[in-house]
């Protein structure tokens, strides 16, 4: 799709875009699955919080 | 009103008692102007026009130097938990520290400064405008500033974290400093509004900076 | 034991529980992603297709990005400001939360309104950089929010980092206007500034796909919220449990230790 002389900046602008987006969306769910597995594996040492639910 | 006079006569002696702070101040003062010519080039024409900025920024980067410093002597040795529980209201002592960092160090930058526009070819008419803007406008940079020296108290680097937060909040003062001058100069009727502006802000920080900064130190202390 | 709901919540408090929180947010959640997907696959269609502009050319279609990327930028700003007073003044349990996990989409949003302002100055007004009101003050805007992250991660209390890090997020949000007001005044009256930049003037039909666009990132930056959201509660829970195992296990060895 030819977008001008200057289509150079508007799809680098673009993919700029897409690019921190995607990237922080990327960066949230990695951090999220991390601390899950962290979690999970802290609680199946059987470690509990004052207010958790006795086993 | 006693307590506040005794406080301030206190660190304001204390300032410049130690000399050390003031005279770095002071030195890296002059040598970042003695640098820049050297670095931007003789051109005397460009130095006269750019002057003011330079005089300007430099004396905000050589008050930083020092700002980072105004709570910690008195963290270390304690003096800061008595002041916190002693009669005066903590934003009143913030207030005093403030207004003795602005006399022991902000006000000897501000006589260097002329001084120093000879080395830049300030025009003569500019003279006593970017003193009186000054004069005016480092309240600002001293109330201000001790926001950034609370908020460092115990951050790690703290030094240059300061600077890092100053940064923004110093841009009105700077610009309204340097319209001033630039005003004046020119003529272009734009003195007396940025003059009154500069003012303004300074009066502003020098009522609301002491809020923030005893909100901060009473976190900190015990 | 069951409680009898207390009358009447607030919308704030309603969701002043982290637990009641994860679960209603983990419901949300893919709706609200869905939807960011959805709004800006269609606004970039719409943008890419629109009319052409008849100053700027193509070269206009960088504000469907550039724009919101401002607008959320400040949003984000403002909700760091509101998260800090809910913070100092309410004590909310969330706020700190809401703050934190603002800070870098805020960032972030910035950088991209930054680097994409960039981008479209140097084919319309010949430089990279430009010193317009506007730039510069999402330039300082930026350097606000990199304080606000500095200043966090160098406090090692991390309750007082926050509170902290709230009163400077509200100082900031006091002088903003201010810097706003000081950066356009330096524009105004220096003699050798750079041509009047002003804003292109939106034609009503390059504005649809803006909307959609503006919308799209919104619901994005709101997705990407309640999922920082999330992982910094998560975070909380695994200093807990880690600290709660210290606990145990020094609950352990204390009885050998004292024969």
């Amino acid at each position: 799709m030819d977008l001008g002389p200057h289509a150079a900046y508007i799809w680098a602008c673009f993919a700029i875009a897409g690019l921190i987006v995607a990237g922080l969306a990327l960066w949230l769910v990695i951090e999220g699955r991390r601390q899950q597995r962290l979690i999970a594996e802290l609680e199946a040492r059987g470690v509990r919080r004052r207010s958790d639910p006795a086993p | 009103m006693n307590a506040f006079r005794q406080l301030l006569k206190r660190d304001v002696m204390l300032t410049f008692r130690e000399g050390g702070a003031v005279g770095t101040a002071l030195g890296f003062y002059v040598m970042v102007i003695t640098l820049l010519p050297l670095g931007i080039g003789p051109d005397l024409n460009l130095l006269a026009r750019i002057a003011p900025g330079l005089l300007w920024v430099a004396l905000m980067l050589a008050a930083l130097l020092s700002l980072g410093r105004l709570f910690e002597t008195d963290l270390e040795d304690g003096s800061l938990d008595v002041l916190a529980t002693a009669g005066l209201p903590l934003e009143a002592v913030a207030a005093v520290k403030c207004l003795a960092h602005w006399l022991g160090t902000a006000v000897p930058l501000v006589i260097m400064a002329p001084v120093l526009g000879l080395l830049l070819n300030l025009p003569l008419d500019a003279y006593l405008p970017l003193v009186m803007s000054m004069l005016v406008g480092t309240p600002a940079v001293s109330f201000v500033g001790g926001i950034g020296a609370a908020l460092t108290l115990k951050a790690r680097r703290g030094g240059m974290l300061i600077a890092l937060l100053m940064l923004p909040l110093f841009v009105p003062t700077l610009i309204f400093g340097i319209e001033t001058v630039a005003g004046a100069v020119v003529d272009s009727g734009a003195f007396w509004p940025s003059f009154l502006i500069l003012s303004a802000i300074s009066l502003a920080s020098i009522v609301l900076a002491p809020l923030a900064i005893a909100a901060a130190l009473r976190l900190q202390v015990q | 034991m069951h409680q009898a709901s207390p009358p009447a919540q607030t919308f704030t408090q309603r969701f002043a529980n982290p637990t009641r929180f994860m679960a209603l947010s983990a419901k949300l959640l893919p709706w609200i992603a869905a939807a960011a997907v959805l709004l800006i696959a269609i606004g970039l269609v719409m943008g890419l297709q629109a009319p052409v502009d008849y100053q700027q050319g193509h070269t206009a279609k960088i504000m469907y990005v550039h724009v919101p990327a401002a607008w959320l930028s400040m949003a984000g700003y403002s909700l760091i400001a509101i998260s800090s007073f809910g913070l100092l003044v309410f004590r909310h349990p969330l706020a700190d939360v809401s703050a934190k996990a603002a800070a870098p989409i805020g960032a972030a949003f910035t950088l991209l309104c930054l680097v994409t302002g960039s981008l479209w100055g140097k084919p319309m007004w010949g430089a990279f950089w430009v010193w317009d009101p506007r730039l510069t003050s999402v330039l300082i805007l930026f350097f606000l929010y990199m304080g606000l992250i500095a200043l966090r991660s160098a406090i090692e209390d991390e309750a007082l980092a926050s509170k902290l890090t709230a009163i400077l997020a509200l100082v900031g949000i006091v002088i903003l206007p201010v810097i706003k007001f000081s950066v356009e005044w330096n524009s105004l009256h220096q003699p050798a500034s750079v041509m009047r930049l002003g804003a292109p003037k939106i034609h009503p039909s390059l504005l649809w796909p803006l909307l959609v666009m503006a919308l799209g990132l919104t619901m994005a930056f709101i997705a990407m919220h309640m999922k920082g959201m999330q992982n910094e509660i998560l975070r909380r829970r695994v200093k807990a449990l880690r600290a709660a195992e210290v606990q145990q296990a020094a609950g352990y060895a204390a009885p050998q230790a004292a024969v």
